[in-house]
């Protein structure tokens, strides 16, 4: 047993017991306004975690991260998506049933996107949706007791980069750490990527990504590119764009 | 190098074991060959699979597969065995089977009282992916385990009547588990390959009968005895698409969705067929199945070659006493490439101060239960899943370059820093203990 905050950025196993910091477990519990002002913290577990009594037990085998101001969560290689609200996301279109669309977005069950829910859509202008179609889509309900459901638009109606990929391109299935990775805005990947090969890039929470650059063979390269990217470091990474770029 | 170029002249190559070389490889497309790959790649659904087109004019001089190979090449294999005796990993590529041999004394059957009985089960967890349910028997699955039954038992590769110890009452039970930890595609292949490795590196205990009297001995008492293998079949899948026009070699999982038929040819190393089998109901003319045999009795030389080299490795290995067993055998990947600020830590006298710490320091498994919290704590590291090979000076010159760490959000590299700034000699310390600690360490935490 240890601290949350000496584990945090460490490696954490399944079974680990962590901690919360001590609160003032006799502060008074009042409804009004001045409850906010003691010292009681909201403490948020990320995936990874249960509540296990006061403490934090692990449940995955990673590092233990944390955001201010108890945001904790595990870090871990994982294959297998969980939908959450907010994520942005790749389907599959698999079946057109009445009012709503089925996508297969790789998690346990499918979710449901209303065709109503693309910019400018209306009861008689419908959105052009296909099985087999690719969409790019956000969760607006992911529980773990309810069937997600996508939308393609954001709160003001706008579809904001959202809605059906086009026909062509490519797309694989990456490890959802690498996906994570690739959005962190720290990282140069991307950026470096571009500059060799010119491309379009869609790349979901679920371990898909889309990519199309100018050429098959581009686009092919690209996609190993990116999948190899996993356990390159930063310099062996620029030693291969390196030999893409001349 | 590729095949395909020789095969008309009725030659293969022998010998091209160069590509077998288990490494970890970027997957590099070889661009002097212009030869257009024509994936038209429509993702388009249906129930589970996406279908790739792949056009027809292009197919004509595919020359590149999605994944950058040839027509006729493997993915890589890699063979490796654990501490225990008829055990091991077969990779194919990113497909992982896991072959275990366990064995038991059994009645015989009634029909066969001098022989002894093999056993094979291939188990497809829904860990391997997530379209395969767990307790339940899907087709594929029953198709799998009938055609690995074929391919090894039917072919008579291991000498039963040697498994026998009392004709009529006693007989080794040999068990072929195999599981798949990880589908992408080619199960087939990767399973036979597991389980002639595995049959191949399994003991047995050694057994003596003085009239009705049966003495099992220990592996202490007596060397266990090594199964009689005759010879090893080893299938090889061929896909087609477009109703036979095309074919490949060890189609990947991608690929599989998409074929028209599959060919799998069992072979052993003096080119006999053990079993073939054609699934997905198309026609094939016979000059494709005899090319494809032709095709096959390379493939099952090379990988033969691979699996005893394989063995003779472990064997020699165990002989001198070495370090062997699947986490001797991991390759060293780390998940890392983002970049932060340089942090710069003083690492004059560390050798003194390591050794200091190391006569100091406790065995490592105590480590493990502090579970990895403050243990080997080191900003530097911290984000490494697993340190670094090489020593500290190594290390050093990384930091002095931009060093990666998968860490993901900056806000917290601020709060630890700050006591890594304040005591830069605890940090070295910490660093070292880090490296010496990082093969339990990953073992402990990524197996």
């Amino acid at each position: 047993m240890s601290s949350v905050q000496d584990a945090v950025d460490q490696v954490v196993l399944p079974g680990d017991v962590l901690l919360l910091p001590v609160q003032a477990a006799d502060a008074p519990l009042s409804l009004s306004a001045a409850a906010s002002d003691t010292k009681r913290m909201r403490v948020v577990c990320g995936p990874g975690l249960v509540r296990h009594g006061e403490d934090l037990q692990v449940t995955k085998c990673g590092l233990l991260r944390h955001r201010e101001p108890a945001v904790y969560w595990v870090e871990s290689h994982q294959k297998r998506y969980v939908p959450v609200k907010g994520d942005h996301v790749i389907g599959i279109v698999t079946m057109k049933s009445g009012d709503i669309f089925r996508l297969d977005v790789a998690g346990s069950d499918q979710a449901s996107l209303s065709f109503l829910a693309f910019e400018g859509a209306t009861k008689k202008n419908r959105p052009n949706v296909k099985v087999g179609d690719l969409v790019y889509g956000q969760f607006i309900v992911a529980n773990k007791d309810m069937e997600p459901e996508l939308a393609c638009i954001d709160g003001s109606g706008k579809a904001n980069g959202m809605g059906v990929i086009g026909l062509d391109g490519f797309m694989f299935k990456v490890s959802l750490g690498l996906v994570r990775k690739l959005l962190t805005p720290q990282n140069d990947i991307i950026q470096e990527l571009m500059n060799v090969f010119p491309m379009e890039l869609v790349i979901g929470m679920n371990g898909r990504i889309w990519i199309k650059a100018k050429t098959i063979q581009q686009t092919l390269i690209v996609a190993n590119i990116l999948e190899a990217c996993e356990y390159l470091t930063a310099a062996q990474r620029k030693q291969v764009f390196a030999k893409f770029s001349d | 190098m590729t095949l395909e170029n020789t095969l008309g002249a009725e030659e293969i190559p022998k010998g091209r074991t160069l590509y077998w070389k288990c490494k970890i490889v970027l997957v590099e497309l070889d661009r002097k060959s212009q030869g257009v790959m024509d994936q038209d790649v429509q993702s388009s659904f249906c129930g589970f699979a996406i279908y790739y087109c792949i056009s027809t004019t292009l197919l004509r001089e595919l020359s590149n597969r999605i994944d950058g190979r040839q027509t006729y090449d493997y993915r890589n294999i890699k063979i490796t065995f654990g501490t225990e005796y008829g055990c091991c990993i077969v990779e194919l590529g990113k497909t992982r089977v896991l072959g275990q041999v366990s064995c038991e004394l059994v009645a015989p059957k009634m029909n066969r009282p001098t022989e002894g009985i093999l056993f094979f089960n291939l188990e497809l967890s829904s860990m391997a992916s997530p379209a395969f349910e767990s307790g339940r028997s899907s087709e594929l699955l029953v198709k799998l385990n009938r055609l690995l039954e074929r391919c090894l038992r039917n072919s008579k590769c291991i000498d039963t009547e040697s498994l026998c110890v009392q004709a009529g009452e006693k007989v080794w039970q040999i068990r072929v588990d195999l599981h798949l930890l990880n589908h992408e595609g080619n199960i087939m292949d990767a399973a036979s390959i597991a389980a002639v490795a595995a049959l191949c590196h399994f003991r047995r205990p050694d057994v003596s009968v003085q009239g009705e009297e049966v003495t099992v001995y220990s592996p202490e008492e007596r060397d266990p005895v090594p199964l009689s293998i005759h010879h090893m079949p080893i299938c090889v899948s061929f896909a087609f698409f477009q109703q036979g026009t095309f074919l490949l070699v060890d189609p990947s999982e991608r690929e599989e969705r998409v074929m028209d038929g599959l060919l799998v040819i069992a072979m052993n190393k003096h080119r006999e067929i053990c079993t073939i089998q054609s699934s997905g109901g198309i026609m094939l003319l016979k000059d494709q199945v005899l090319r494809c045999s032709k095709v096959a009795g390379v493939k099952v030389a090379e990988i033969t070659e691979l699996i005893q080299k394989a063995l003779e490795n472990d064997k020699k290995v165990r002989k001198e006493g070495g370090k062997f067993g699947f986490a001797e055998s991991l390759p060293d990947q780390k998940i890392t490439a983002l970049k932060i600020e340089k942090s710069p830590v003083d690492t004059s006298d560390v050798e003194g101060k390591a050794e200091e710490i190391i006569s100091r320091s406790e065995p490592p498994s105590d480590c493990y239960k502090a579970s990895g919290v403050g243990c080997w704590y080191c900003p530097d590291w911290r984000g490494h899943w697993k340190c670094m090979g090489g020593d500290i000076e190594e290390s050093e010159d990384e930091e002095d370059d931009d060093l990666e760490t998968s860490s993901v959000f900056p806000e917290s590299h601020k709060v630890i820093d700050k006591p890594a700034k304040k005591n830069p000699e605890a940090n070295s310390m910490q660093a070292f203990i880090c490296l010496a600690l990082r093969r339990g360490f990953h073992r402990a935490t990524l197996t």
